[in-house]
């Protein structure tokens, strides 16, 4: 008896497993093999230790918090049924991991193979140990998607991509519709905890959302599991390695919707149409899958159909919904999944050791494997349901139970037929399988030399086959207890009495197991040798679910292009335009709804100068949108008056910090545009020459202009209409209160950067940073148009002028230019750099902070560029942007995780006053390390941007340069600022 | 007051939109730099508006009614460093996109008509 936790460690290993196998080297085969199965032995063990505490329906719950809040748990429920299936998915894995090895060719990249597999079987086990139906759709969709990296392992193939994508799509389709019929449940439940939906059965069954919750498990139920009409994946899925096959189609996968079937059939089933639904659905899959696997040529083509066939069997039992039913569906689980197993692993010899699966190539391969063979005809009998085996007890539970009377209906009376015609069909092809393959004239043309494979290669199925017989001869002694128990805490008090024993004496099912045997052999020999030249399956063979597929994914591929082409369009004008119009959609609704009105405040005088002020800004504003075209400068200049009606507001407004910055940014982006101006290329004003603008041209802009119009007639009323209306009371309140109690300093609006709110600040100089350092690579490559190449008129004229004056160099002119501006500027440097300091010092008691300070230091920096030239500034000051930014970003992030030293949560702030001679006692907070972070991020990334922009002016052309100099070499030498 | 600065404010964006529907990729930098003073000062304005009461608190018993709301402010700041940012790069890629197609159109071609 172990603890309840140890469920999280049986979850986690195949995951951990898988993690390290995807890093070992490519060719380590045996070393991720011994890792697989050291990791999956490792599991079985634990969870074999936690048989003895499973009986009489008892369960082992582990629940681990992850959001209590929103009632979101790991929850883990072990159960005798769930014991039983982790056992079958730890044991075969075990299994399938030693087959694989020998299977898979050194060539291939083994360890990722192993990765996936183990994942794989992770996923699995998370669906059976899951004690909540979301995880339970959760897990479900990792086997989804781990199946699809499976089949697809050999994605140089393209059936294996194709067979992998189809896979995808059906079983993820599936498990869409599993999870919204999970929340119906959980909805009519009140809960998704997997024990309390199963007490409340009665109450789902009876509510009117039943049969839509049901429709939509069992679609997910039915693609899992290959059940008619989604069952056309599985074929295909054949693409995969035959260890995959013989896991994934066995034990695993497809068990997958069964497990689910099996587990919500004491809630879900009882009912009307579940019987109609789940045994329609599962009588069509065992016949159709029977049927299509006599005509199948391909060896793991015959087992697939025959998977799908078991499948439709089990469903069928379930959908009979009596107890005796269920049981037998257990039951035949876990047979199918032994037989199964072995059955491909046999024909993955076969395939492996002769090089074809084609039957109608392979023959009398017994005298060339003996021992292969051996097994293969004892699985196979256990298929085809031969007495002593154990498919011969199940398929005796299923034949009596098809005997039954379950619901009155005509399918009572054809049941009993249908069922001993599905096991002629089975003993059919599993003779055919047989016989085929390993019996008759020795093979010729194959396309290598048959011999037997190696021992360790066997072993697996030897185990299996060993399984099967002991299971079929002593089944009360093997078998017996791990299916009570499993019964028992699925049906609990409704466990009926049933025997296991291998001799019931003369009885009905015993006659249709005998007209089964009879009847396959009787028609192999009859239509045996005609099999061999069928192309397809007759009636069954019309069912193109392949391209039925095909048609309905090219179909809504279509109608997705279509609808594309509709509705999108790749000018930035319109989806502007579209995405301005679908603002005015959102604000016009309410508006129209509930109308419009200006609030009950008292409105504030109108102050004259402030009036003018936005008369000012307001023609600048237009104006600059008139002329944005072709005065751009003007234009420039136009929106830097609205800026600075913009700041002078902002200090009206009592928000000085918002002032002084808006001031600064002002500044820089004057430069960084004018920089910018350059590089744009000259606008003819007469666009379209002679005629006049088009008419639909001035249809456009009229349009633009009444979207303007309206746009910024609705944000002026907006704005109004909440600047009328009293403050609703919010955070700000706790703020100015705490702000020199909790964060030392007075400047609030500085506290709740640094203090409160540093995180958003952390996150918000990151971004910063990662722009600066884009800018900076998009400009190390930049290309200017061929046209913007030459040098501008300007300096050509200057030039011209230096060179035709006596005793003047070239750039003589410029260099007396603004002498006096140019001097001042200089002059000015350190002020401006102890004005910066000053207002990062002050900034937590009063305006300024990081930003402000930052800002201005590089505008100092701007300033002496621009008075001495970038040659002449970075002859002397080598300023280091990239630098200042990972400084600042590391000396922010330190100080808010220093914090984790003293046992507070990241970025707590600590103020306490330090006392400096003369001065006296100084406020010093660990915010301000912080705002010295930011203040070195502002620097670098400001300093680094117009940087990079400017020495785009100084780089020589391309063209003009003598020697070809390598690209990258030539935009790396240039670009370092 | 409220009235001027809303229409300040409604102004700005409409200046603003026009020259975001712009072909031209200068038109649209400075349009977004005409959009960016008009949302600051709408989320200012949505703190109320108040002359004279910066958030410059007091060391002792703060009455949070003497002072302007903060909390605008601080958004608002960030906003204005960040636009600087968001307009450097649009800039950028503005140039180099011209660079790589020869045209300054905000598709990279100039329109069929």
């Amino acid at each position: 008896m172990l603890e309840a936790r140890y469920l999280l460690i049986i979850l986690a290993l195949p995951f951990l497993g898988s993690f390290v196998s995807a890093f070992l080297p490519t060719r380590a085969r045996t070393l991720a093999a011994a890792l697989s199965g050291g990791v999956t032995l490792a599991a079985a063990g634990l969870l074999v230790r936690f048989y003895s505490a499973l009986g009489d329906g008892a369960a082992v719950r582990h629940t681990a918090p992850w959001l209590p809040s929103l009632g979101l748990d790991l929850s883990l429920r072990l159960n005798g049924f769930s014991w039983l299936f982790s056992l079958l998915i730890l044991g075969i894995g075990a299994l399938v991991v030693l087959y694989a090895r020998y299977y898979m060719s050194a060539e291939d990249p083994v360890p990722r193979f192993f990765s996936f597999l183990l994942a794989f079987m992770g996923s699995m086990l998370g669906l059976v140990l899951s004690g909540n139906l979301v995880q339970i759709a959760f897990f479900w969709e990792l086997t989804s998607l781990f199946s699809f990296l499976l089949i697809g392992y050999w994605h140089h193939n393209q059936s294996a991509r194709d067979g992998a994508r189809m896979a995808l799509i059906i079983t993820a389709s599936g498990g869409v519709c599993l999870l919204i019929g999970f929340l119906l449940i959980g909805h009519i439940a009140g809960s998704y905890d997997v024990d309390r939906v199963l007490a409340a059965g009665a109450a789902i069954r009876a509510d009117p959302l039943y049969l839509p919750a049901l429709i939509l498990v069992l679609i997910g139920a039915f693609t899992k599991s290959a059940q008619f009409p989604f069952h056309f994946w599985l074929p295909h899925a054949m693409a995969a390695p035959t260890p995959v096959s013989a896991y994934l189609h066995s034990a695993t996968m497809v068990k997958a919707g069964i497990y689910v079937l099996i587990l919500l059939w004491p809630a879900l089933s009882g009912t009307e149409s579940w019987y109609l639904i789940v045994s329609t659905a599962g009588l069509a899959t065992l016949l159709i899958g029977a049927w299509a696997a006599i005509f199948q040529q391909d060896l793991k083509g015959l087992l697939a159909y025959s998977t799908i066939s078991h499948l439709g069997l089990i469903t069928l039992l379930l959908g009979l919904g009596s107890p005796l039913a269920a049981v037998a569906a257990i039951f035949h689980t876990v047979n199918h999944a032994t037989f199964k197993a072995s059955l491909f692993m046999a024909a993955g010899i076969i395939d492996h050791e002769t090089g074809t699966r084609d039957l109608r190539k392979l023959s009398g391969l017994a005298r060339f494997m003996p021992i292969t063979a051996t097994l293969a005809m004892v699985a196979a009998a256990a298929m085809a349901g031969v007495p002593l085996l154990n498919g011969f007890l199940s398929k005796e539970m299923f034949l009596a139970e098809a005997l039954e009377a379950h619901s009155g209906t005509v399918l009572d009376r054809i049941l009993p037929v249908l069922a001993t015609v599905a096991s002629t069909f089975s003993v059919l092809y599993s003779l055919r399988f047989i016989h085929q393959a390993f019996f008759g004239p020795p093979p010729v043309g194959l396309p290598r030399e048959p011999h037997e494979a190696p021992h360790w290669m066997r072993l697996p199925i030897e185990i299996l086959v060993l399984l099967c017989l002991l299971v079929g001869i002593i089944p009360a002694l093997t078998i017996g207890p791990l299916l009570a128990t499993a019964v028992s805490s699925v049906l609990g008090e409704r466990t009926p009495a049933y025997s296991l024993a291998i001799w019931h004496g003369f009885n009905l099912p015993l006659l249709m197991s005998a007209i089964a045997l009879v009847g396959g052999v009787l028609l192999y020999l009859i239509f045996g040798d005609r099999l061999n030249a069928m192309k397809s399956s007759p009636v069954i063979g019309r069912l193109k679910g392949r391209r039925t597929f095909e048609l309905v994914l090219s179909a809504i591929i279509d109608g997705a292009r279509g609808l594309r082409r509709l509705v999108g369009t790749r000018r930035q004008q319109v989806q502007l335009r579209l995405l301005v119009l679908t603002t005015f959609l959102a604000a016009g609704l309410p508006l129209a709804r509930l109308g419009y009105a200006a609030g009950p405040s008292a409105r504030t005088l109108i102050d004259p100068v402030f009036a003018i002020l936005w008369i000012v800004g307001a023609v600048s504003a237009i104006t600059a949108a008139w002329q944005a075209k072709y005065h751009r400068l003007a234009a420039l200049v136009m929106v830097g008056v609205a800026g600075l009606s913009t700041c002078i507001s902002f200090i009206w407004l009592s928000a000085p910090d918002l002032g002084l910055t808006q001031l600064l940014v002002e500044t820089v982006t004057l430069v960084l545009l004018l920089l910018g101006l350059r590089w744009l290329p000259q606008r003819r004003p007469d666009f379209w020459p002679g005629s006049g603008t088009p008419l639909s041209v001035r249809y456009r802009r009229g349009a633009d202009l009444l979207i303007a119009l309206v746009g910024g007639a609705g944000v002026a009323a907006f704005a109004y209409a909440i600047m009328t209306r009293p403050a609703p009371e919010g955070i700000s309140r706790y703020f100015m209160e705490q702000a020199y109690p909790g964060g030392g300093g007075t400047n609030v609006v500085n506290v709740i950067l640094v203090d409160f709110r540093g995180f958003d600040t952390l996150g918000e100089i990151t971004v910063l940073s990662i722009v600066a350092l884009t800018v900076f690579t998009l400009l190390r490559r930049f290309r200017p148009a061929a046209e913007s190449v030459e040098m501008p008129e300007q300096q050509r004229t200057q030039n011209a002028f230096d060179d035709a004056r006596e005793g003047s160099k070239r750039g003589d002119t410029a260099r007396h230019y603004l002498l006096v501006p140019r001097v001042t500027m200089e002059w000015l440097f350190p002020v401006v750099l102890t004005l910066a300091l000053y207002l990062l010092v002050r900034g937590h008691d009063l305006p300024g902070g990081g930003f402000a300070a930052g800002l201005t230091a590089s505008i100092g920096i701007i300033l002496l560029y621009m008075a001495n030239g970038t040659k002449a500034v970075e002859a002397r000051l080598h300023v280091q942007p990239v630098r200042w930014i990972s400084a600042g970003l590391l000396c922010a992030t330190a100080t808010g995780g220093a914090a984790w030293f003293f046992g507070y949560p990241f970025l707590s702030s600590h103020f306490s006053y330090l006392d400096v001679p003369l001065i006296g006692p100084v406020p010093i907070a660990s915010a301000l390390l912080f705002d010295i972070g930011v203040f070195a991020v502002v620097v670098g990334t400001t300093v680094l941007i117009l940087i990079a922009l400017a020495h785009q002016s100084i780089r020589t052309p391309r063209a003009s340069r003598s020697g070809e100099l390598d690209a990258s070499e030539a935009a790396a030498s240039e670009g370092e600022g | 007051m409220e009235a001027v600065l809303a229409l300040a404010i409604g102004t700005l964006t409409a200046s603003g939109l026009w020259l975001l529907f712009r072909p031209r990729t200068f038109q649209v930098v400075l349009g977004l730099c005409l959009l960016s003073y008009a949302v600051n000062l709408f989320i200012v304005a949505a703190g109320r508006l108040r002359t004279d009461a910066p958030p410059i608190v007091g060391k002792v018993a703060v009455d949070p009614a003497q002072y302007v709301d903060p909390v605008p402010q601080a958004l608002v700041l960030t906003a204005i460093v960040i636009s600087f940012a968001t307009t450097a790069l649009l800039l950028v890629v503005l140039l180099a996109s011209r660079g790589l197609t020869g045209t300054d159109h905000v598709d990279g071609e100039e329109d069929d008509q």
